[in-house]
């Protein structure tokens, strides 16, 4: 005898369906790669031409390399849930009866795979226009500098980016709400970073303390975000 | 809901008239000892006259935001969701937000005439102003569309999170770097370095302050209901003439 309760989707597979759409709409639509990706590389250029000094721009590569990340964040999330919102798919998602913590959770993770490249296009730029240098053991840092730094701006920014999708003036007002927040990833990245690159004479070592702040912000932002996505998307 | 309307218009009270007379008198009391009763400080001068504004001003700056927390938090975990805390939360930001927009201007105008700088870059004073975007944020986010139960929601959960910003905000800045002078009257001690008349009229000024705020949260949360229920009784008028207008037809 069939049961009448309906089937509940596991968490697993809605964070999976949620990552995968995303990652496909972007394969499709190729805005990050075809327009937030040429922006940061145009920031990183207009840095150099506001600063003009070889020596300025070695000592506040890692600064501008989390700068470029921050405007482009805007819009990678804005961008996200505005496909989401055009045509219901949140609202949709939100009445189909799923966990929207796995919700808050695929999108996390799709945000942060874009992130991700585009941090490594801004850090490579960094290398060749601002001619930092990256040891071994300051790649070491360096890589978990952006895992744990991507962590924690993916999670506000998916959190942040729900409770302002669909709003009036979410354009000016999603900045408002997330720069506040992002800026103790700023400090510690730009920190982590700078001792990752050895700008002003920084030990590679410097940088490890300013991961802990990074996981720190990650995990809890991971999880309020998840607790607190469903109550922020609710219209 | 006119006898709500009635109820709370107008928005003042036997207490809330009481309150209001007697922040008029503290506050009297303290412009005539700040500017002219107190003394020079030995060392800050004149300048030191700012306190009797900048320290109250702060004090009332993070009481209303705590406000906010505890009544937004309220409205979160009790079962009825009453309007009221989030009402309380509302009006707290709103005054808070006001008194730190106080607590930075003066302190930059302390900080020209003892530092020789508007600004520096202390972590006090970073994460204060940090915490003044934050909660022009939280109002922002007030005044998004949406019924007032979608606000209520929206709301507490943003002063929620602010809760856990902060203080990784604080945090991260005390990291990297610190600067500002260091408590005089809370010190760790319990070693006050003031005269009894400067500390007497900077106490009058902390009571004086919160009196202002106590006054403004109570009338702004009754404006607060009297718009909500404003709005309730227009859609109300508006559904029910829709109605006749398909009644006639």
């Amino acid at each position: 005898m069939k049961s009448d309760s309906p089937t509940r989707v596991g968490k697993g597979k809605v964070v999976t369906a949620v990552f995968l759409k995303d990652v496909q709409i972007e394969l499709r639509s190729r805005v990050v790669t075809n327009q937030v990706l040429p922006f940061a590389g145009l920031v990183m250029v207009m840095f150099a031409f506001a600063l003009d000094n070889d020596d300025v721009l070695q000592r506040v590569a890692g600064g501008l390399v989390w700068l470029a990340t921050l405007f482009s964040l805007f819009i990678i999330v804005q961008r996200s849930f505005a496909v989401d919102t055009a045509d219901g798919a949140l609202d949709s998602l939100r009445v189909a009866g799923i966990d929207l913590s796995a919700v808050f959770f695929g999108k996390a993770i799709a945000l942060a795979i874009k992130l991700i490249a585009l941090e490594i296009v801004l850090i490579c730029s960094a290398v060749i226009l601002y001619r930092v240098d990256v040891s071994a053991t300051g790649l070491v840092l360096l890589v978990t500098c952006v895992l744990c730094a991507t962590s924690g701006l993916a999670f506000v920014g998916t959190l942040y980016g729900g409770l302002t999708a669909g709003a009036k003036g979410r354009e000016t007002l999603l900045p408002l709400l997330l720069l506040p927040v992002v800026a103790p990833v700023l400090i510690a990245a730009t920190r982590a970073t700078e001792a990752a690159f050895g700008s002003g004479g920084a030990q590679t070592s410097e940088g490890w303390a300013w991961i802990g702040l990074l996981a720190v912000f990650a995990a809890v932002f991971g999880v309020g975000g998840s607790l607190a996505f469903g109550s922020l998307i609710d219209e | 809901m006119s006898q709500v309307l009635q109820r709370t218009s107008p928005t003042g009270t036997r207490t809330t008239k009481v309150i209001g007379a007697l922040a008029i008198l503290v506050m009297a009391w303290v412009v005539v000892s700040g500017l002219v009763l107190t003394p020079q400080d030995v060392v800050q001068g004149e300048s030191v006259r700012i306190m009797y504004v900048h320290v109250p001003s702060a004090w009332i700056a993070y009481l209303a935001f705590i406000f906010t927390a505890v009544a937004s938090a309220s409205w979160l975990i009790s079962k009825k969701h009453s309007m009221g805390f989030d009402r309380f939360a509302g009006a707290s930001a709103e005054v808070g937000v006001m008194f730190m927009a106080i607590t930075l201007i003066t302190g930059s105008l302390w900080g020209r005439l003892t530092w020789g700088e508007f600004w520096q870059w202390d972590p006090r004073l970073t994460t204060t102003a940090f915490l003044f975007v934050t909660y022009v944020g939280y109002l922002a986010v007030r005044r998004l569309e949406g019924s007032v139960e979608q606000r209520a929601r929206r709301s507490a959960v943003v002063a929620m999170l602010a809760v856990l910003e902060i203080p990784l905000v604080h945090f991260s800045v005390v990291l990297w770097r610190s600067l500002h002078q260091g408590a005089t009257v809370l010190n760790p001690n319990g070693d006050v370095k003031m005269d009894d008349l400067m500390l007497f009229t900077l106490f009058s000024g902390v009571v004086g302050f919160t009196l202002v705020f106590v006054w403004l949260v109570l009338h702004r949360q009754r404006t607060m209901l009297l718009v909500d229920v404003a709005n309730r009784q227009g859609l109300d008028a508006a559904i029910a003439a829709r109605q006749t207008e398909s009644l006639v037809k």
